[in-house]
Protein backbone atom coordinates (compact mmCIF):
# COMPACT_ATOMS: atom_id res chain seq x y z
CA UNK A 1 0.00 0.00 0.00
CA UNK A 2 3.22 2.45 0.89
CA UNK A 3 4.54 1.56 -2.34
CA UNK A 4 1.10 2.51 -4.45
CA UNK A 5 0.91 5.66 -2.49
CA UNK A 6 4.65 6.32 -3.17
CA UNK A 7 3.90 5.66 -6.91
CA UNK A 8 1.16 7.77 -6.99
CA UNK A 9 3.34 11.05 -5.58
CA UNK A 10 2.40 10.57 -1.55
CA UNK A 11 5.75 10.82 0.22
CA UNK A 12 6.66 7.92 1.73
CA UNK A 13 6.37 9.13 5.40
CA UNK A 14 3.06 10.40 5.63
CA UNK A 15 2.17 6.53 5.98
CA UNK A 16 3.06 4.49 8.76
CA UNK A 17 2.79 1.01 9.65
CA UNK A 18 3.21 -0.56 13.46
CA UNK A 19 2.37 -3.49 15.12
CA UNK A 20 2.40 -2.19 19.16
CA UNK A 21 0.81 -4.79 22.04
CA UNK A 22 -0.92 -2.89 24.53
CA UNK A 23 1.14 -3.48 26.76
CA UNK A 24 4.23 -1.54 24.78
CA UNK A 25 3.17 2.13 26.29
CA UNK A 26 7.19 3.40 25.06
CA UNK A 27 7.20 1.49 21.56
CA UNK A 28 4.06 3.60 21.13
CA UNK A 29 5.36 6.71 22.33
CA UNK A 30 8.59 6.52 20.19
CA UNK A 31 6.67 5.15 17.08
CA UNK A 32 4.52 8.65 17.82
CA UNK A 33 7.09 11.06 18.17
CA UNK A 34 8.74 9.68 14.93
CA UNK A 35 5.58 9.60 13.33
CA UNK A 36 5.10 13.48 14.00
CA UNK A 37 8.50 14.52 13.40
CA UNK A 38 8.35 12.83 10.48
CA UNK A 39 5.25 14.54 8.93
CA UNK A 40 5.98 17.89 10.80
CA UNK A 41 9.12 17.68 8.63
CA UNK A 42 7.52 17.28 5.43
CA UNK A 43 5.02 19.87 6.21
CA UNK A 44 1.18 20.56 5.00
CA UNK A 45 -0.19 17.74 2.54
CA UNK A 46 -2.07 18.98 -0.63
CA UNK A 47 -2.65 15.50 -1.92
CA UNK A 48 -5.52 13.61 -1.80
CA UNK A 49 -6.95 16.24 0.48
CA UNK A 50 -10.67 17.33 0.15
CA UNK A 51 -12.02 20.39 -0.72
CA UNK A 52 -15.10 21.23 1.03
CA UNK A 53 -15.41 24.73 0.16
CA UNK B 1 -6.76 -17.08 -34.64
CA UNK B 2 -9.83 -16.76 -37.65
CA UNK B 3 -9.70 -20.15 -37.57
CA UNK B 4 -10.44 -21.08 -34.31
CA UNK B 5 -13.88 -20.06 -34.46
CA UNK B 6 -14.66 -23.38 -36.40
CA UNK B 7 -13.20 -25.25 -33.45
CA UNK B 8 -14.95 -23.51 -31.22
CA UNK B 9 -18.71 -23.38 -32.70
CA UNK B 10 -17.70 -27.37 -33.80
CA UNK B 11 -17.32 -27.77 -29.43
CA UNK B 12 -19.96 -25.46 -28.37
CA UNK B 13 -22.37 -27.86 -30.53
CA UNK B 14 -21.44 -30.87 -29.01
CA UNK B 15 -21.06 -29.99 -25.52
CA UNK B 16 -24.71 -28.31 -25.71
CA UNK B 17 -25.42 -31.23 -27.56
CA UNK B 18 -24.19 -33.88 -25.50
CA UNK B 19 -25.85 -32.25 -22.14
CA UNK B 20 -22.65 -31.86 -20.87
CA UNK B 21 -23.03 -28.23 -20.13
CA UNK B 22 -25.87 -25.63 -19.80
CA UNK B 23 -24.39 -22.64 -21.03
CA UNK B 24 -21.71 -21.81 -23.32
CA UNK B 25 -19.86 -17.84 -22.31
CA UNK B 26 -18.81 -16.53 -25.44
CA UNK B 27 -18.09 -13.38 -27.73
CA UNK B 28 -21.04 -12.35 -29.91
CA UNK B 29 -20.56 -10.03 -32.84
CA UNK B 30 -21.11 -6.18 -31.42
CA UNK B 31 -23.60 -4.00 -32.40
CA UNK B 32 -20.80 -1.76 -34.25
CA UNK B 33 -18.03 -2.84 -36.49
CA UNK B 34 -14.73 -3.68 -34.24
CA UNK B 35 -16.82 -4.57 -31.06
CA UNK B 36 -17.77 -7.79 -29.51
CA UNK B 37 -20.05 -8.56 -26.33
CA UNK B 38 -19.99 -11.43 -24.52
CA UNK B 39 -23.21 -14.08 -24.96
CA UNK B 40 -24.29 -17.13 -23.46
CA UNK B 41 -25.41 -19.42 -25.92
CA UNK B 42 -27.87 -22.44 -24.51
CA UNK B 43 -29.05 -23.84 -27.42
CA UNK B 44 -26.81 -25.95 -30.06
CA UNK B 45 -29.04 -24.03 -32.95
CA UNK B 46 -27.31 -20.54 -31.67
CA UNK B 47 -23.73 -21.61 -31.55
CA UNK B 48 -23.23 -19.32 -35.11
CA UNK B 49 -23.75 -16.36 -33.30
CA UNK B 50 -20.07 -17.05 -31.33
CA UNK B 51 -17.46 -15.07 -32.78
CA UNK B 52 -13.93 -14.88 -32.02
CA UNK B 53 -11.33 -11.88 -33.26
CA UNK B 54 -9.13 -9.28 -32.38
CA UNK B 55 -11.85 -6.89 -30.78
CA UNK B 56 -13.01 -10.20 -27.81
CA UNK B 57 -11.44 -7.50 -25.36
CA UNK B 58 -13.22 -8.22 -22.26
CA UNK B 59 -12.86 -10.98 -20.10
CA UNK B 60 -15.21 -13.61 -19.89
CA UNK B 61 -13.82 -14.85 -16.29
CA UNK B 62 -16.40 -11.86 -15.34
CA UNK B 63 -18.93 -13.85 -16.37
CA UNK B 64 -18.58 -18.06 -15.25
CA UNK B 65 -19.83 -16.93 -11.43
CA UNK B 66 -22.88 -16.20 -11.53
CA UNK B 67 -24.49 -19.59 -13.10
CA UNK B 68 -25.62 -22.19 -11.28
CA UNK B 69 -25.20 -25.30 -13.65
CA UNK B 70 -22.17 -26.70 -15.47
CA UNK B 71 -21.51 -23.75 -17.70
CA UNK B 72 -18.83 -23.60 -20.77
CA UNK B 73 -16.14 -20.83 -21.20
CA UNK B 74 -14.43 -19.43 -24.23
CA UNK B 75 -10.74 -18.09 -22.40
CA UNK B 76 -7.93 -16.05 -23.47
CA UNK B 77 -4.45 -16.51 -21.42
CA UNK B 78 -5.60 -13.90 -19.37
CA UNK B 79 -9.02 -14.85 -18.38
CA UNK B 80 -8.06 -18.32 -18.14
CA UNK B 81 -5.80 -17.12 -15.36
CA UNK B 82 -8.98 -15.05 -14.30
CA UNK B 83 -10.74 -18.80 -13.65
CA UNK B 84 -8.17 -20.14 -11.46
CA UNK B 85 -7.95 -16.93 -9.58
CA UNK B 86 -11.89 -17.43 -8.91
CA UNK B 87 -11.07 -21.27 -8.53
CA UNK B 88 -8.48 -20.37 -5.79
CA UNK B 89 -10.70 -17.83 -3.90
CA UNK B 90 -13.82 -20.29 -3.88
CA UNK B 91 -16.30 -18.42 -6.47
CA UNK B 92 -16.35 -21.40 -8.59
CA UNK B 93 -15.07 -25.38 -8.35
CA UNK B 94 -13.03 -26.57 -10.82
CA UNK B 95 -15.91 -29.33 -11.96
CA UNK B 96 -18.27 -26.50 -12.35
CA UNK B 97 -16.90 -25.30 -15.42
CA UNK B 98 -15.71 -26.34 -18.76
CA UNK B 99 -12.47 -24.53 -20.53
CA UNK B 100 -12.36 -23.80 -24.52
CA UNK B 101 -8.67 -22.10 -24.17
CA UNK B 102 -7.94 -20.14 -26.81
CA UNK B 103 -4.05 -19.23 -27.30
CA UNK B 104 -4.23 -15.58 -27.96
CA UNK B 105 -2.20 -13.35 -30.27
CA UNK B 106 -3.69 -10.38 -28.91
CA UNK B 107 -6.34 -8.15 -28.51
CA UNK B 108 -6.43 -4.49 -30.77
CA UNK B 109 -6.16 -1.02 -29.30
CA UNK B 110 -10.07 0.44 -30.58
CA UNK B 111 -9.23 4.04 -29.21
CA UNK B 112 -5.68 4.06 -31.04
CA UNK B 113 -7.24 2.91 -34.43
CA UNK B 114 -10.51 4.39 -34.29
CA UNK B 115 -8.09 7.88 -34.36
CA UNK B 116 -6.93 6.88 -37.14
CA UNK B 117 -9.55 8.16 -38.81
CA UNK B 118 -11.79 11.30 -39.19
CA UNK B 119 -14.87 9.57 -39.35
CA UNK B 120 -17.01 7.21 -38.34
CA UNK B 121 -15.42 3.36 -38.81
CA UNK B 122 -17.71 0.89 -41.18
CA UNK B 123 -15.98 -2.35 -41.31
CA UNK B 124 -13.22 -4.15 -39.74
CA UNK B 125 -11.79 -7.56 -40.88
CA UNK B 126 -8.15 -9.29 -39.88
CA UNK B 127 -6.02 -11.97 -41.38
CA UNK B 128 -3.60 -13.17 -39.60
CA UNK B 129 -1.20 -10.15 -38.41
CA UNK B 130 -3.22 -7.56 -41.10
CA UNK B 131 -5.79 -5.09 -40.17
CA UNK B 132 -8.40 -3.86 -42.61
CA UNK B 133 -10.54 -0.75 -41.43
CA UNK B 134 -12.30 1.06 -43.40
CA UNK B 135 -14.76 4.14 -43.44
CA UNK B 136 -16.40 6.40 -45.93
CA UNK B 137 -13.67 8.52 -46.53
CA UNK B 138 -10.57 5.77 -46.56
CA UNK B 139 -9.55 2.07 -46.11
CA UNK B 140 -6.56 1.87 -44.50
CA UNK B 141 -4.60 -1.69 -44.07
CA UNK B 142 -2.36 -2.40 -40.34
CA UNK B 143 -0.39 -4.66 -39.12
CA UNK B 144 -1.94 -5.79 -35.91
CA UNK B 145 1.52 -5.57 -33.91
CA UNK B 146 1.26 -2.14 -34.20
CA UNK B 147 -1.84 -1.95 -32.25
CA UNK B 148 -1.60 -4.30 -29.77
CA UNK B 149 -3.83 -3.31 -26.44
CA UNK B 150 -1.26 -1.96 -24.18
CA UNK B 151 -1.80 -5.39 -21.95
CA UNK B 152 -1.43 -7.50 -25.01
CA UNK B 153 1.59 -5.54 -25.80
CA UNK B 154 3.63 -6.52 -22.52
CA UNK B 155 1.64 -10.45 -22.50
CA UNK B 156 3.86 -13.36 -21.36
CA UNK B 157 0.99 -15.47 -20.98
CA UNK B 158 -1.17 -15.98 -24.39
CA UNK B 159 -1.82 -19.44 -23.86
CA UNK B 160 -4.07 -20.80 -21.37
CA UNK B 161 -2.78 -22.36 -18.24
CA UNK B 162 -5.87 -24.61 -17.52
CA UNK B 163 -8.16 -25.45 -20.29
CA UNK B 164 -10.57 -28.89 -21.04
CA UNK B 165 -9.76 -28.37 -24.98
CA UNK B 166 -8.08 -26.04 -26.52
CA UNK B 167 -9.71 -24.44 -29.90
CA UNK B 168 -6.30 -23.90 -31.34
CA UNK B 169 -2.38 -24.97 -31.17
CA UNK B 170 -0.59 -23.56 -28.48
CA UNK B 171 1.29 -19.99 -29.90
CA UNK B 172 4.86 -19.08 -28.66
CA UNK B 173 5.18 -16.82 -25.65
CA UNK B 174 7.31 -13.52 -25.74
CA UNK B 175 10.11 -12.93 -23.84
CA UNK B 176 10.49 -9.60 -22.48
CA UNK B 177 14.06 -8.59 -20.72
CA UNK B 178 11.42 -5.78 -18.72
CA UNK B 179 7.97 -6.74 -17.95
CA UNK B 180 7.19 -3.15 -16.69
CA UNK B 181 8.85 -0.41 -18.57
CA UNK B 182 5.86 1.53 -18.34
CA UNK B 183 5.63 1.49 -14.34
CA UNK B 184 9.50 2.41 -14.27
CA UNK B 185 8.64 5.40 -16.20
CA UNK B 186 6.46 6.85 -14.08
CA UNK B 187 8.88 5.26 -10.99
CA UNK B 188 11.51 7.96 -12.49
CA UNK B 189 9.33 11.13 -11.83
CA UNK B 190 9.30 12.97 -8.71
CA UNK B 191 6.40 13.15 -6.35
CA UNK B 192 4.63 16.49 -7.51
CA UNK B 193 5.00 14.95 -11.68
CA UNK B 194 3.81 11.35 -10.54
CA UNK B 195 1.05 13.12 -8.34
CA UNK B 196 0.16 15.29 -11.89
CA UNK B 197 0.21 11.96 -13.99
CA UNK B 198 -2.12 10.34 -11.91
CA UNK B 199 -4.54 13.48 -11.48
CA UNK B 200 -4.51 13.99 -14.97
CA UNK B 201 -5.22 10.53 -15.77
CA UNK B 202 -8.06 9.99 -13.62
CA UNK B 203 -9.47 13.72 -14.63
CA UNK B 204 -11.86 12.53 -16.78
CA UNK B 205 -13.08 9.93 -15.09
CA UNK B 206 -17.16 9.96 -14.88
CA UNK B 207 -17.44 7.06 -11.97
CA UNK B 208 -19.59 5.33 -13.81
CA UNK B 209 -17.51 2.54 -12.66
CA UNK B 210 -17.03 0.52 -16.02
CA UNK B 211 -13.66 -0.65 -14.75
CA UNK B 212 -14.99 -2.68 -11.93
CA UNK B 213 -18.17 -4.04 -13.73
CA UNK B 214 -15.61 -5.48 -16.26
CA UNK B 215 -13.66 -6.98 -13.62
CA UNK B 216 -13.34 -10.17 -12.83
CA UNK B 217 -12.45 -9.52 -9.35
CA UNK B 218 -14.63 -7.10 -8.78
CA UNK B 219 -17.73 -9.89 -7.37
CA UNK B 220 -18.28 -8.27 -3.77
CA UNK B 221 -22.39 -8.23 -3.72
CA UNK B 222 -21.57 -4.62 -2.53
CA UNK B 223 -18.55 -2.91 -3.38
CA UNK B 224 -16.97 -0.14 -0.93
CA UNK B 225 -17.83 2.39 -3.39
CA UNK B 226 -21.72 1.80 -2.86
CA UNK B 227 -21.72 1.50 0.56
CA UNK B 228 -23.73 4.28 2.39
CA UNK B 229 -23.17 3.00 5.91
CA UNK B 230 -20.51 3.68 6.17
CA UNK B 231 -19.56 5.35 3.37
CA UNK B 232 -15.72 4.58 2.51
CA UNK B 233 -15.56 7.17 -0.23
CA UNK B 234 -17.54 10.60 -1.46
CA UNK B 235 -19.74 9.89 -4.50
CA UNK B 236 -19.59 12.51 -6.48
CA UNK B 237 -16.51 14.15 -9.42
CA UNK B 238 -14.23 15.69 -5.99
CA UNK B 239 -11.06 14.99 -7.94
CA UNK B 240 -10.16 13.61 -4.12
CA UNK B 241 -12.55 11.16 -4.20
CA UNK B 242 -12.31 10.01 -7.72
CA UNK B 243 -8.40 9.16 -6.93
CA UNK B 244 -9.46 7.51 -3.95
CA UNK B 245 -11.91 4.90 -5.75
CA UNK B 246 -9.12 4.26 -8.05
CA UNK B 247 -6.62 3.75 -5.63
CA UNK B 248 -8.56 1.38 -3.74
CA UNK B 249 -10.17 -0.09 -6.49
CA UNK B 250 -6.30 -1.14 -7.69
CA UNK B 251 -5.63 -1.79 -4.16
CA UNK B 252 -8.55 -4.21 -3.87
CA UNK B 253 -7.09 -6.39 -6.95
CA UNK B 254 -3.58 -6.68 -5.79
CA UNK B 255 -1.48 -10.15 -6.38
CA UNK B 256 -4.86 -10.99 -8.32
CA UNK B 257 -4.95 -8.73 -11.07
CA UNK B 258 -3.71 -10.75 -14.37
CA UNK B 259 -3.41 -7.44 -16.18
CA UNK B 260 -6.14 -8.92 -19.20
CA UNK B 261 -7.29 -5.27 -19.61
CA UNK B 262 -11.00 -4.95 -19.31
CA UNK B 263 -10.91 -1.94 -17.31
CA UNK B 264 -9.37 -0.29 -20.05
CA UNK B 265 -11.17 -2.03 -22.64
CA UNK B 266 -14.78 -0.56 -20.94
CA UNK B 267 -13.58 2.84 -19.73
CA UNK B 268 -16.17 5.20 -22.07
CA UNK B 269 -13.23 8.08 -21.43
CA UNK B 270 -9.95 6.25 -22.68
CA UNK B 271 -8.68 6.26 -18.78
CA UNK B 272 -5.56 3.67 -19.08
CA UNK B 273 -6.61 2.93 -15.16
CA UNK B 274 -3.67 0.11 -15.92
CA UNK B 275 -1.46 2.54 -14.65
CA UNK B 276 -2.62 2.01 -10.66
CA UNK B 277 -3.04 -1.96 -11.08
CA UNK B 278 0.34 -2.96 -13.20
CA UNK B 279 2.34 -1.22 -10.18
CA UNK B 280 0.92 -3.59 -7.88
CA UNK B 281 1.64 -6.45 -10.44
CA UNK B 282 5.26 -5.22 -10.53
CA UNK B 283 5.46 -5.26 -6.65
CA UNK B 284 3.73 -8.55 -6.30
CA UNK B 285 5.56 -10.54 -8.64
CA UNK B 286 8.97 -8.32 -7.00
CA UNK B 287 8.33 -9.05 -3.48
CA UNK B 288 6.65 -12.22 -3.51
CA UNK B 289 7.86 -13.61 -6.75
CA UNK B 290 3.73 -13.90 -7.98
CA UNK B 291 2.18 -13.51 -10.75
CA UNK B 292 -1.68 -14.02 -10.41
CA UNK B 293 -3.82 -16.91 -12.03
CA UNK B 294 -0.89 -19.51 -12.87
CA UNK B 295 -1.30 -21.88 -10.02
CA UNK B 296 -4.65 -23.78 -8.46
CA UNK B 297 -2.96 -25.29 -5.14
CA UNK B 298 -0.90 -22.08 -4.15
CA UNK B 299 -2.20 -19.64 -1.67
CA UNK B 300 -2.21 -16.14 -3.21
CA UNK B 301 0.26 -13.92 -1.58
CA UNK B 302 -1.88 -11.64 0.17
CA UNK B 303 -3.91 -14.40 1.47
CA UNK B 304 -0.66 -16.36 3.52
CA UNK B 305 1.90 -15.47 5.77
CA UNK B 306 5.57 -16.93 5.80
CA UNK B 307 8.18 -15.47 7.92
CA UNK B 308 10.29 -14.63 5.32
CA UNK B 309 7.55 -11.95 3.60
CA UNK B 310 9.71 -8.65 3.82
CA UNK B 311 8.58 -6.77 6.36
CA UNK B 312 10.49 -3.16 6.37
CA UNK B 313 7.90 -0.92 5.78
CA UNK B 314 6.50 -1.71 9.32
CA UNK B 315 8.67 -0.63 12.45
Amino acid sequence: MGNLLEHMGIERDRVHFSWISSAEATKFVDVVKEISDKVKGLGLNKKFVKDYN
Amino acid sequence: MNTCIKKIRELSADLLEKGEVEKVIGFAKGTIPMATSPIAIQKKQDVNKLVFNSTCGLNLANYVSKGKGKIAVVTKGCDDRNIVTHIVENQIQRDQIYIIGVPCTGMVDKPKIAALFEDEILEFSEDNDTLTVSSLLKTQTLKKQDYLKGNCFYCTHKNPVLYDVLAADLVEEQKLDNLFPDVDQIETLDEDAKWNHFENLTKNCIRCYACRNACPLCYCPTCFVDESDPQWVGKGQDKTDVNTFHFLRAFHCAGRCTDCGACVEACPMGINVRDFTRKLNKDVLQLFGWEAGLDMIKRPPLDTYRPEDPDDFIK
